[in-house]
Order: structure tokens, then C-alpha cells, then sequence
């Protein structure tokens, strides 16, 4: 009698909380797998769109037209296309190098030293991400044309490294500051001389906050619109830029093309540096 | 050499938190700071105040194309925010509703791959920065195919009759729903980042004390996660608010943002008008950010 007693009270009195752990069990999980499908959606279709005919007219097309493997293989055929992927490449690399150096300089110095201004510094790289694109790309719009420097390539590598520096810096800056200090220390200890603890133990140490900071940037870069689209003038055309204008013409599969190229590029350099590391590991 | 001579740092055995570094003092840090700090002064700080000026110039004759110069007329304010006043609304509004959108689903998202993803946990946040590798108007311009008015979703919601304008495209949800996928990420991973960090056995030592779930959430997880929320929903907040792409992409006329109308102003030469706009949309986000911050109690963020 007391048994069956105390498996119904069992039974009966953790009801909410098996109904919450039913919740958190299921509908967690549920609600991660619902929102990783909502992010691949989009990708699944322009994957399947870079296999969409065109229209008779020879434009792209929004809706399903038929299918045909001429996008795959003629990517250029509208040259533009190829030149725009080309001039973002170009100041996707030139950018990235040059934010990536004067970020990771900033990084050092709040990170190692002091200095008088500190406050200031931080409030100044804080907030170019504070700040809407619009505002950053048409106060720099403002600045060229009060200026007449004329507008081009140098105009929208200018603003690159302009917007690039802030998260470079908060990237190495988050490496360099979970580095421990002891590991420079010993080095000190065994007689490496300051320029060879840098060289041999700080560097390898903060690599791979830079190459994060690094690809961090190109992807920004290379993916920019709004601030690119406010400085660059007639003459330059990206690959975002390409795409907003053709947009209004009806996209071509190649640009779904590329998008897909560009995905699996990427994801296949990821997964590829995270298998040398556990390689590495071992 | 100065750091190895430092007294008063032990050298001590792993498994303690390492100790403060020291910081030097010295001309380096001028060195390193310099060129890259120029280059924000340059091209951030003084641009700004040269969008401030533009934003009072006077018209030289009737039409932008005549030019403008320098002056004091603080009444382009007034006129540009009272005839656009809809559109910077709209923009917050529908900036503030994809924030919270994106919180809604980032939050279960980012708790399960802390706590229950396990080894899954990597491959997991590749995937969520994943789309990010295929060109954000690549992606914005998928949505339009998705939800275009003969596509499945369109008609399914149709045939529910879940629809006030029988469609999504054009309406001000096809507008949110676009902010809301473009700036999840951002959302995510600041969420994960703070979530990853709270130790299980806190939330299990609430549970311990009879905390239901609900309130271990409540007065445990997510005062933890401050941080992570601040930091997302400004991240979230802040793009979306000046964005213009999936407005006019996925949106109408009657979706126009703010963004859309700098953009065309400037287009236009209608240069006073276009950097009264933007300079206010960026003295209102500053005044909603150091708020928001205040208020949230997070300001180590900066």
C-alpha cells in the first residue's frame, strides 16, 4: 500500500516538472534545428538557382525558368561579372592587409602598454560599429566631395580599412588578452632577448586571433555594400555592387553561381583548418 | 626584459588564472597607436564632422544641381526630419521588431549549442556563420524567390488565410523577416559567447534549490547572459536600423526606411537634406545605445 502510494505521488507530483523537462529536452533542440534551417534556405535556393535557365530574353529570371548547367559553365560570359568578382578580390586583399596591420598594432598597445588617452582610444574604435553603414559610408561621402578627391578605387580601399580596424583590434585584442603572460616570462628567463620572445613565443601565440581577425575583415570587405556603394563612384563596380544593379534587371544565374562558389569555398577552408588542427592535436 | 625582472609576479603552477600582466609605459605604444588611430581620426572622426557642416549648408540657387554653401541653416533639420518623419520611425520600428525576433530565436539556438550540443558544438557555429559566406545580397535577393507570390509559402499562408494583402513580398513582414535572417548571426554568437562561459553547476545548484526551470532562467541563465544580450541586440539593432538593401529588395514604397531616403537624397545632390538625415539617425542610435547600456548595467562592453 505505502509502495503504491509513493509511486503515485511520484507519479503525480513532479507533472510540471516532467512537462518542463519534456519542454526543455524537446523544444530547445527543436527550436536550434528550426533556426539552422531558416538560415539555409536561402543558400539551398540560390544553390539550385545557379542551375535555372534564363528567359528566352536572355535575362535572369526570379521564378523557375528550366533547368540547364550553362551557368556552371559559362561563369563569364557576361565579362562583367568576372571583373566585378576581380576588383572586390583586389580590395578585398589590399584592405584586409592594411586592417589588419594598423588593428592589430592598436591591439598591442591597449593591450601591453599605457599610455595617456586610453578612455578616448577605446570610445574611437568602439564606435565605428556603433554606427549604421549609411552614416559611415555617406559621412565619408561628405568628407571626399567637400574635399574633391575624386572618387574610385582609393576612396572605397580608404573606407575598407576604415571600418576593417575596429573589429580587427577587438578580435586580437580578445587573443592577447587570454594569452598568458608566464609563457613570456620563461622565455625572458631562458635569455630570449625581447625581439626574440616576440618573434618565437607572442606571434605563434596571437596568430590565429590574427588570421581570425584577418578573415574576419576580407569577409567584410568583400561583402560590402552600402558603404562601398556611397564611395566608389561611376567607375568601379564590386561584386555586391553588380548584383544590386542587375537586380533590377532580373539577377543572372551566374551570380548564383559564384554566391554557391563562394559557400563552399569557404566552408570547405573551415572544416579543412578545423580537421589540421585536430591532426595536429593528435 | 622589464617584464621578467617585474617582482611581485608569481611564477605559479598551472591551473591558476594567470597572472596581470604589466603594463609598460613608453613611446611604443605611441608607435603602435599612431598610424591606425590617424586613420580613424581621418576617415571616421572628421568625416563626421564634415557630414555635420553639409547638413547646414544653404542651397546657391533653386535645385541641387546649382550647389551649396556654407552656412548655419539648422532649418534643413527640421524640414528633412518633419517631411521624412514616417521613415525614421519606421526604421526603428521595424529595426526594434526584428531585434526581438532575432532574440526570440537566437536564445534557444545559442543555449542549445552551449549546453547540449557537445561535440557537435564546432561544427555547429560553422554552420551558423556558414551563410554568411554567400553574399548578403545573394542571400536578400533568395528571400524574393522564396516568398514571391506564387511561391509555396505565399500560397500555402494563403490558403489559410493568414495574409491581410493575400501576399508577403512587398509588405512590411517580408521587410522585417529579411532584417530578421540577415542579422541573426550577429545575434547568435554573442548570445553563445556569454552562454558558453556560465557554469551548468550554477543553474544546477538553483535547481537544487528548488528553483523551477522557469525561475533558474529567470534569476540565473539570463542575468548571466547579460552581456551576450546586450551586446546582440545592439549588434542587431544598429545595422538594421540604417539598412536599405532588403527594404528594397523585399519591401515597396510604403516600406521605405531611413536608409532608403539618405541613399536617394544623396543620389539626387540633395546633399544638406540627405546629411541632416544621417547625422540624426546617428545622434539618435548613440542616445539609444549609451541608454541601453546605462540601463542593461554592462558597461565594460565599451
Amino acid at each position: 500500500m505505502a509502495i503504491a502510494t509513493e509511486k503515485a505521488t511520484d507519479a503525480r507530483l513532479p507533472l510540471h516538472y516532467r512537462f518542463t523537462r519534456y519542454l526543455r529536452s524537446h523544444f530547445i533542440p527543436a527550436i536550434g534545428i528550426l533556426g539552422l534551417i531558416y538560415l539555409f534556405v536561402p543558400i539551398a535556393v540560390v544553390f539550385a538557382f545557379s542551375f535555372n535557365d534564363r528567359l528566352p530574353n536572355g535575362r535572369g529570371s526570379v521564378s523557375w525558368v528550366g533547368f540547364s548547367t550553362d551557368a556552371w559553365t559559362n561563369i563569364c560570359v557576361d565579362p562583367n561579372i568576372c571583373r566585378a568578382v576581380g576588383t572586390s578580390l583586389q580590395i578585398g586583399v589590399l584592405s584586409t592587409i592594411a586592417g589588419t596591420v594598423l588593428g592589430t598594432m592598436i591591439a598591442f598597445a591597449l593591450v601591453r602598454h599605457r599610455f595617456r588617452g586610453r578612455q578616448s582610444t577605446n570610445l574611437t574604435i568602439f564606435l565605428p560599429m556603433a554606427t549604421p553603414e549609411v552614416v559611415l559610408g555617406s559621412s565619408l561621402l561628405a568628407l571626399f566631395l567637400s574635399t574633391r578627391i575624386p572618387l574610385g578605387i582609393v576612396t572605397v580601399l580608404i573606407a575598407h580599412v576604415m571600418f576593417t580596424i575596429s573589429f580587427v583590434v577587438v578580435t586580437v585584442k580578445a587573443r592577447l588578452a587570454g594569452l598568458d603572460p608566464r609563457l613570456e616570462q620563461a622565455a625572458m628567463d631562458l635569455y630570449a632577448d625581447e625581439k626574440q620572445t616576440f618573434r618565437y613565443i607572442t606571434l605563434p601565440l596571437v596568430a590565429p586571433g590574427i588570421a581570425a581577425a584577418a578573415l574576419l575583415a576580407f569577409s567584410l570587405s568583400f561583402d560590402d555594400f552600402i558603404i562601398t556603394y556611397f564611395n566608389k563612384g561611376p567607375s568601379i563596380t564590386t561584386f555586391p555592387v553588380y548584383v544590386w544593379a542587375s537586380a533590377a534587371r532580373g539577377v543572372p544565374p551566374q551570380v548564383n553561381v559564384i554566391g554557391s562558389l563562394m559557400f563552399f569555398g569557404a566552408l570547405a577552408l573551415v572544416l579543412l583548418a578545423q580537421l589540421a588542427g585536430k591532426v595536429k592535436r593528435r | 626584459m622589464a617584464i621578467a625582472l617585474t617582482p611581485g609576479v608569481p611564477i605559479a603552477p598551472g591551473g591558476e588564472a594567470p597572472p596581470e600582466r604589466v603594463k609598460r609605459k613608453g613611446k611604443t605604444a605611441y608607435f603602435l597607436l599612431i598610424p591606425g588611430m590617424a586613420w580613424l581620426v581621418f576617415f571616421f572622426v572628421i568625416p563626421l564632422g564634415s557630414l555635420f557642416l553639409t547638413s547646414l549648408e544653404r542651397p546657391l540657387g533653386s535645385g541641387p544641381s546649382a550647389g551649396y554653401e556654407s552656412a548655419l541653416r539648422w532649418q534643413n533639420y527640421t524640414e528633412a526630419l518633419s517631411k521624412y518623419d514616417t521613415e525614421f520611425l519606421r526604421s526603428f520600428w521595424y529595426a526594434g521588431l526584428a531585434t526581438i525576433v532575432c532574440l526570440i530565436i537566437s536564445f534557444p539556438l545559442a543555449y542549445f549549442i552551449a549546453f547540449r550540443a557537445g561535440r557537435w558544438r564546432n561544427l555547429l557555429l560553422v554552420l551558423i556563420v556558414a551563410p554568411f559566406f554567400c553574399s548578403f545580397l545573394i542571400r536578400t535577393y533568395a528571400w524574393k524567390t522564396i516568398l514571391a507570390d506564387d511561391g509555396f509559402i505565399t500560397t500555402f499562408a494563403n490558403s489559410l488565410n493568414l495574409l491581410p494583402d493575400d501576399r508577403i513580398l512587398a509588405t512590411p513582414l517580408a521587410v522585417v523577416f529579411g532584417l530578421v535572417y540577415n542579422f541573426l548571426p550577429f545575434m547568435v554568437l554573442p548570445l553563445y559567447a556569454s552562454l558558453e562561459r556560465i557554469d551548468p553547476r550554477l543553474i544546477e545548484a538553483a535547481a537544487d534549490l528548488y528553483a523551477r526551470p522557469w525561475i533558474g532562467l529567470q534569476r540565473v541563465t539570463i542575468p548571466l547572459a547579460m552581456p551576450g544580450i546586450v551586446a546582440g541586440t545592439l549588434l542587431t539593432f544598429i545595422p538594421a536600423t540604417g539598412d536599405f538593401i532588403n527594404s528594397q529588395l523585399l519591401g515597396s514604397p510604403r516600406t521605405r526606411m531611413i536608409g532608403n531616403v539618405i541613399q536617394t537624397q544623396f543620389a539626387r545632390d540633395a546633399l544638406p537634406t540627405a546629411a541632416a538625415l544621417s547625422f540624426s539617425l546617428m545622434a539618435v542610435i548613440l542616445v539609444v545605445v549609451f541608454t541601453y547600456i546605462r540601463r542593461a548595467g554592462t558597461e565594460e562592453l565599451l
